[in-house]
């Protein structure tokens, strides 16, 4: 079924942006952009979110932030990396206390260059994503039904 | 008495009337705010979605709190539908809830937990006014069984203005609407994260949505009772009264809880108790 | 008719073998016989009269009566002791006014009369006898290991657990003699019997603290009986032959003659059920040993205050006198109730739902409609089985995690899985649907709505019921949150806790399910006969709710489905990683613990205010009753 296409909901996190991405995601959900057409609501709660939206790069304040995060959103979940700092490092990239981009970190799906990324592409980008999270979905499914026949102990414990 | 035929009906029907009256509720607000909108199917594909995505839980035990949440507000539910005891259906509507908040607690998280605190502070805002709507009708009708209100001839909103209005009052606590969406919302209001929803991921959040909707259609039913004496007036003031809701809640911002709980028991106080006493008054010199 | 001086004399006489009996082991041993014959009796009475309804019987031990005022003089003579020496010169003060009405009443009036009934037992008499035999016992039979561990745990109070046990029996025996005595002077003698008992045992620690809170009780306690002599006094005074002592002819006299009896019998008895102004007594109260604040609580003491208001409730109806006896008891559960929200400590919660459900059951025998009658009945059997096995469970989790704070009892599922279950039925019991304290609500509401003046009680039940929601449910949100890191601390529980607390547990949910049951053996032929009519709940109804217990009964077994193949993840912490034991890294690197507190709205709800609120309103209501009574003497 295609109901994860049609209701992704975003977490959107600001990892060191200089908040020039944040304001553009924000001006998504206004009336101008209207994300909600698609379905696509900013949650605020990682475990109610499909969509890991991050700006800015990884250093060392956040690098555990973005990875609770991403451990609390359940699955199937895609990360986009929105803004060249979060896609890169960005003219960051050098500094000392800057790993560089997301994916240094968490596996990233859908990267949206620009600085800071327009809305339009901030929307590709998500939409672009959506098709990645199907995918995910339907892995996901594979990998339970694969479980469930080889019925493997332990079930999913962390 | 009871019409298990209604209650079959309300077991099927109540999902797909709530969803969609959710799904208006979202492209209204959204042209209120001069949006597009998401389409009217929305919320059934959240849940679509919500029944797909993986269960992660705090605790195991939040899925039974949950389980027995949506279990108990149907149950209730079609109790009401059925013509059941008014009274008893307002009972078994707050066992319900106590398991949600129940739910919330025993992630031991701190946004459920205050989440969990406002959502009682919630509870113990509307449960009199609801209780003293009951207690109105049944002066009126002489009952409490909610198909016997149903079928009674008499006008209740002509009796009943007052009490009308404090059901209103307490209608928006119930609905989640802002000024009163202490607890969890639909909106974007953030710093209580998702409140008493705030842990339950997938499936568990799918139920607490589709319970929600369960209960609106009960809660639009309570509306229908004020005017049961005509069923196009019924309908057109349920119609109305949902209308009121939404314009409220995209006129107002989120108040403070104090307010919430002063508000509403000054309202079921001043619009209820007074209403009551009058017609309490006129029993007494008429009879 | 030997059951009833059987259970009158039988835990008399277990008491006094307890005074002599050092040896643990063999007092152990005698409690429970003792114990289980007293449960036996009961029960047995229960079959032998369920079904005979009225039954009126003369005592042909002759010099009874002669022995009960020798041991009532003792009692004076004790409490004028211990008043002079402990200089609390109200109680010297009260007890003198007391004992010379009882002197004058006794040499002028009684010496030449023979009431020739002087015990009775109805169905009433018989759901009280259950109480006091079933769970009063079970009390008993708990407070044996408590006491031992109470022991162990404060070595700086001196055991005397003698005494303890001794007054725990005399206590059960002074119930039984209470609600089985048609006389009202012997009403008046176990009254009394009650009433030291109580000091004695909320004394028990003798700390200043103690001490002082069981000379409240005392002083609160002999106003009431001063009351109740009075009562005394009048009724000879009407009628000299003494007539009109018997409860039954009382109740039958009319109006005119029992009106002012009544109304200063139900003063006693409000002071007894701690209603406001009174109700600091029962919260002092709680510094005694927990098992002495269960009996209080469920079985005996404040049980007795609603018994003798309950069963005057005839004489109140549609009195003016009567509906201001109502008022004080709708007062006091709205903000009894409203106090309990701003409470922390378990026992203190406990002891203001206490105060807030006899204010109810005063405040529907006050109106005194059959309906309601039928209500205040329900209300008393299902307090006392929920309310007991709260406060068994809150002294054991005392006793193992050294804390009555519900803060404390955060994560109990983790730490006492057993208990805390028990502590979540027996919560459930006290405010959720299906249960039985919210079908007496239910039945109240429905009632008052019929009676006069009703609304202003409609109003009280429809708010005190939902801030009723409030405190039990943050409660219970607190022990059932489930802390990871919890340590499992219930496995040194002796088992004869474990017996009683599974008996309570049990109880608690068969007395819900079997209600419909005890309401048409035993309250409805009841009503019946007092009133004529009788109140039922309709069968669509009790169909439903026992529908919903098997329900509530089922759920559980959902658990099973999510046994395993379900991911846990930490909570939400807005994004910081934080261990299983909700610790973690702060600004500046530094480790910090999460604490969760509930509200607890002092602002609102606070303890001295509403507290002062209620002691004006209630007081300022009885002077109004005492003025309309002195018009009627008049």
């Amino acid at each position: 079924m295609t109901y994860l296409k049609k209701s992704p909901w975003l977490l959107h996190y600001d990892a060191s942006s200089c908040n020039g991405c944040d304001i553009e995601v924000l001006a998504c959900l206004t009336p101008l952009y209207d994300v909600e057409r698609f379905g696509i609501i900013n949650t605020g709660n990682p475990k109610h979110a499909d969509v890991f939206v991050v700006t800015g790069g990884v250093n060392e304040q956040n690098r555990e932030v973005i990875r609770n995060i991403y451990e609390q959103i359940p699955e199937p979940k895609v990360v986009v990396a929105v803004g060249i700092c979060a896609s890169s490092g960005g003219i960051f990239r050098e500094c000392y206390n800057i790993s560089g981009g997301i994916d240094q970190l968490i596996p990233v799906d859908v990267y949206v260059p620009g600085c800071a990324a327009r809305p339009e592409s901030i929307i590709d980008g998500i939409v672009k994503s959506l098709e990645i999270l199907e995918e995910k979905r339907i892995q996901m499914k594979e990998r339970a039904k694969q479980k469930e026949q080889g019925s493997s102990p332990g079930g999913g414990e962390r | 008495m009871i019409s298990l035929t209604n209650a079959i009906l309300f077991l099927l029907l109540a999902p797909i009337i709530g969803g969609l009256v959710s799904g208006i509720d979202r492209k209204l607000t959204a042209r209120m705010q001069g949006r597009v909108g998401p389409p009217i199917f929305q919320p059934f594909y959240d849940v679509g979605k919500l029944l797909e995505k993986e269960n992660l839980v705090v605790t195991s035990s939040q899925n039974f709190y949950i389980l027995s949440y949506i279990v108990f507000i149907v149950v209730s539910g079609a109790l009401f539908f059925a013509g059941g005891d008014l009274l008893l259906v307002i009972f078994a509507f707050t066992l319900a809830h106590i398991f949600l908040v129940l739910g919330a607690y025993a992630s031991n998280s701190p946004y459920s937990f205050v989440g969990a605190e406002r959502e009682l502070i919630q509870i113990i805002a509307y449960e009199p006014m609801i209780i003293l709507s009951a207690v109105g009708m049944y002066m009126v009708t002489k009952s409490f069984f909610v198909n016997e209100i149903a079928a009674s001839e008499l006008p209740l909103i002509l009796y009943l203005p007052g009490v009308f209005i404090g059901f209103l009052m307490v209608f928006t606590i119930k609905l989640r609407k802002s000024p009163f969406d202490l607890s969890t919302s639909h909106h974007a209001h953030q710093e209580l994260v998702k409140g008493v929803t705030t842990e339950f991921t997938g499936p568990n959040l799918a139920r607490i949505e589709i319970a929600h909707w369960y209960e609106n259609v009960f809660l639009l039913g309570f509306v229908y009772l004020f005017f049961a004496f005509n069923p196009v007036i019924a309908i057109v003031a349920i119609i109305v009264a949902y209308l009121l809701e939404i314009l409220i809640d995209n006129t107002f911002s989120r108040v403070k809880w104090q307010l919430t709980l002063k508000s509403a028991w000054i309202v079921a106080g001043m619009m209820g108790l007074v209403n009551l006493g009058v017609l309490y008054y006129l029993a007494g010199v008429l009879i | 008719m030997i059951e009833l001086p059987f259970l009158i004399i039988f835990p008399a006489i277990a008491a006094v073998l307890l005074l002599f009996i050092a040896n643990e082991t063999l007092r152990n041993a005698v409690v429970k016989i003792a114990a289980l014959l007293i449960g036996a009796g009961t029960i047995y009475a229960f079959f032998t009269y369920f079904q005979s309804g009225l039954q009126l019987f003369s005592v042909p031990f002759e010099p009874a009566s002669q022995i009960m005022f020798v041991l009532e003089l003792f009692i004076a003579l004790y409490i004028l002791y211990v008043g002079i020496q402990c200089r609390r010169y109200l109680a010297v003060l009260l007890i003198i006014i007391q004992s010379a009405l009882l002197i004058y009443v006794e040499s002028v009036f009684v010496m030449g009369i023979h009431p020739e009934f002087n015990l009775f037992i109805d169905q009433f008499s018989l759901i009280m006898a259950m109480i006091i035999g079933i769970i009063g016992t079970l009390i008993c039979v708990y407070a044996l290991r408590y006491m031992q561990t109470y022991h162990a745990h404060h070595p700086e109070i001196k055991d005397r657990r003698r005494l303890f046990f001794f007054m725990f029996f005399v206590f059960l025996s002074g119930m039984f003699g209470l609600i089985f005595s048609n006389n009202l002077l012997w009403v008046f003698f176990f009254w009394e019997i009650t009433t030291l008992c109580s000091f004695i045992l909320i004394g028990y620690s003798q700390t200043k603290e103690a001490t002082n809170n069981a000379f409240l009780a005392l002083e609160m306690n002999l106003l009431g009986g001063v009351a109740f002599a009075g009562a005394l006094l009048y009724l000879l005074y009407v009628d000299p032959s003494g007539q009109f002592l018997g409860i039954e002819q009382l109740l039958t006299s009319g109006y005119a003659i029992a009106l002012v009896p009544a109304v200063l019998i139900g003063f006693a008895g409000i002071t007894k059920a701690a209603l406001m102004p009174f109700s600091s007594w029962l919260v002092g109260a709680m510094v005694a040993p927990t098992p002495v604040s269960a009996l209080l609580h469920s079985s005996t003491m404040v049980k007795a205050g609603v018994y003798i208001i309950v069963r005057f409730a005839p004489v109140y109806t549609g009195t003016m006198e009567g509906l201001i006896i109502g008022l004080v008891g709708g007062f006091t559960f709205l903000l009894a109730s409203a106090i309990a929200i701003s409470q922390s400590n378990a026992k203190k919660v406990l002891a203001y739902s206490t105060i807030a459900n006899l204010g109810l059951i005063v405040a529907c025998a006050g109106v005194g409609t059959y309906k309601l009658v039928w209500a205040a009945i329900l209300l008393i059997i299902f307090h006392a089985i929920a309310k007991s096995l709260l406060f068994l469970c809150v002294g054991t989790v005392e006793h193992r995690i050294g804390s009555r704070d519900i803060e404390d009892m955060s994560g109990l599922i983790v730490r006492m899985p057993k208990i805390a279950v028990m502590m979540f039925i027996g919560i459930a019991g006290m405010f959720l649907a299906p249960f039985g304290m919210l079908i007496s609500k239910w039945a109240a509401i429905e009632a008052f709505i019929e009676a006069q003046f009703g609304l202003i009680f409609v109003a009280i039940l429809a708010f005190g019921g939902s801030i009723t929601v409030m405190f039990w449910s943050k409660w219970m949100g607190k022990i059932i949150s489930v802390i990871p890191s919890g340590e499992k601390v219930e496995d040194t529980v002796k088992k004869e806790k474990w017996f009683v607390l599974y008996l309570l547990t049990a109880l608690t949910v068969i007395v819900c399910l079997i209600f419909p049951l005890i309401s048409s053996t035993l309250i409805e032929p009841f009503v019946m006969s007092v009133y004529g009519q009788t109140a039922r709940l309709s069968q669509d109804n009790i169909v439903i709710m026992a529908m919903m217990i098997f329900l509530l009964m089922l759920m559980p077994f959902s658990l099973l489905l999510y046994r395993d193949g379900v991911k846990h993840v930490p909570a939400y912490m807005g994004g910081r990683p934080t261990t299983t034991d909700m610790r973690f890294q702060g600004s500046m690197g530094i480790t910090r613990e999460t604490e969760l507190s509930n509200y607890y709205f002092e602002e609102y709800f606070g303890e001295k205010r509403l507290l002062m609120a209620g002691t004006a309103l209630c007081f300022g209501l009885i002077l109004l009753a005492g003025v309309l009574l002195t018009g009627v003497v008049l």
